[in-house]
């Protein structure tokens, strides 16, 4: 019951309580905005008819780079692994 | 959207993935290597998406054989008490206009089946007035549009919750609509499991991600410090889990527990302050009855007395369940309240899939799109997967 669908802010209503959201497809809706503060363009978590949260897109590509950092040193660590150094 | 269409694609990247997946295997060999062979990492998820994500991509084929994944409560649809189902069904055949979200809809009250009305879908085809909504925002508008007395029957975790509290705190709620307020904190049933459900221990807990955007990471921050399991708030792409999956078993392997949050993308440490502040403004928190479990403190909440003009229980004289008058409100041999604990696989369950079907629910567990019976039915967590894996040669 915890979905969150992923959907950007196309525009705001009633002094931004209310947003209009973009879901993709063309399929766009309105939802409450009242206790997340978003803008237009702002990628955001809809969950119920409601903006839980905002995305950053640039943090999610960053995340993974430092992912394949830490995946990189682990295999380093490993002395099971070809060239790995033991821990 | 190309940015969030550029996130899907990265975040169910089939060579990350590969990847990731040889990493979990190397720290888990690493593991057992020095447990022996009886070497077990249990992991247990909190949230019915992230349920939904291991079977629905058969993550569980990919797994070492010493690594299992448990689902645990995480599902607030399954776990709301027959009580308050059967007195919304009664407030429906009163002639009362009953709003609720759909997962909720065919979830059976305490009426056996063949004997009297079970679920609010049914007490629609007897004449009831029910309606179900995409959002409270939808149930508000529609009260006030019909004029009719009407209850919206409210449940959820923390991610939904808000949604209840806000109109309620800005006076929006029409005079003509009350809550049934069953609203559960997801926090305080995962200490419940903790140190209730004995059996191996968990060693891993993935957090859940869109609870985690309201309260923020720091919610779980006493699983390492209290119980010293490693924890991870993690999202809902496969890669979000196996590297939740990974970090778990790392932190196993070099023997530091703590709380890391994976889903950086959304997730905050101090989560959503205005859903927060929202929530204790319009709310009490109580000890509470979770279905088939019991009562668990501190883990409901009520309307303060403030509120009271918006509380279905208080306007129509209805008294809150008391652990003095809950009984065992899981429909006999329904194993459902042993699936959410971790205890049980949906498969251990005689009824999987013969009495109960997601066509024809009989316990809680397989009505929602969210519960571990539904999710195992719907996408073969009773060995569908593996075999499939089998077949295309991934076996681990």
């Amino acid at each position: 019951m915890c979905l969150g669908v992923p959907a950007q802010v196309v525009e705001l209503k009633e002094g931004g309580r209310i947003a209009v959201v973009d879901f993709g497809g063309g399929v766009l809706r309105e939802v409450d905005a009242s206790f997340t503060p978003v803008k237009v363009g702002d990628y955001v978590v809809v969950h119920a008819g409601t903006i839980i949260a905002t995305v950053d897109p640039e943090e999610a590509v960053e995340s993974i780079r430092t992912w394949n950092e830490i995946i990189s040193m682990l295999k380093a660590e490993d002395p099971g692994e070809p060239g790995g150094q033991g821990a | 959207m190309p940015a969030l269409e550029r996130i899907a694609k990265l975040y169910r990247g089939d060579e990350m993935a590969r990847k990731v997946v040889d990493a979990i295997h190397a720290v888990a060999r690493r593991i057992a290597e020095r447990e022996g062979r009886d070497s077990l990492v249990k992991i247990m998820d909190f949230c019915g998406t992230h349920e939904w994500t291991i079977t629905h991509f058969g993550l569980r084929s990919l797994m070492p054989s010493n690594v299992e994944l448990v689902a645990g409560p995480g599902c607030p649809v399954c776990i709301t008490p027959a009580y308050y189902v059967d007195v919304a069904i009664r407030l429906a055949m009163d002639g009362v206009k009953v709003f609720t979200y759909g997962d909720a809809y065919r979830l059976p009250g305490s009426a056996r089946r063949g004997a009297g009305i079970r679920t609010l879908a049914e007490a629609k085809a007897r004449g009831g007035d029910v309606e179900v909504v995409y959002s409270m925002l939808d149930a508000v508008r529609r009260a006030r549009e019909s004029g009719k007395e009407s209850v919206f029957l409210a449940v959820g975790f923390e991610t939904t919750t808000p949604a209840t509290a806000s109109p309620v705190v800005q006076g929006k709620i029409p005079v003509n609509m009350t809550i049934i307020n069953v609203h559960r904190l997801t926090p305080p049933i995962a200490r419940y499991v903790f140190e209730n459900v004995p059996g191996i221990p968990l060693r891993g807990v993935i957090a859940p991600g869109h609870v985690s955007t309201i309260t923020g990471a720091k919610a779980w921050r006493f699983i390492p410090e209290e119980y010293g399991i490693p924890t991870v708030v993690a999202g809902f792409e496969p890669l979000d889990v196996l590297l939740a999956i990974l970090e778990i078993l790392k932190q196993i392997f070099e023997g530091k527990p703590r709380l890391v949050n994976e889903y950086t993308r959304t997730v905050t440490w101090d989560g959503n302050l205005g859903a927060q502040r929202l929530m204790a403004e319009c709310c009490d928190v109580v000890e509470a009855a979770w279905r088939g479990i019991g009562f668990v403190p501190d883990s409901g909440l009520v309307f303060k007395d403030k509120y009271r003009r918006v509380d279905a229980l208080k306007q129509y004289g209805i008294p809150e369940l008391t652990p003095e008058e809950w009984s065992y409100d899981l429909p006999p041999g329904c194993r459902c309240a042993d699936v959410t604990l971790g205890k049980a696989k949906p498969t251990d369950c005689p009824m999987f899939m013969r009495a109960c079907t997601p066509a024809n629910p009989y316990g809680p567990c397989m009505v929602s799109m969210e519960g571990t019976c539904s999710v195992w039915a719907r996408f073969g967590g009773a060995g569908l997967a593996e075999e499939i894996a089998r077949d295309i040669g991934l076996e681990p």
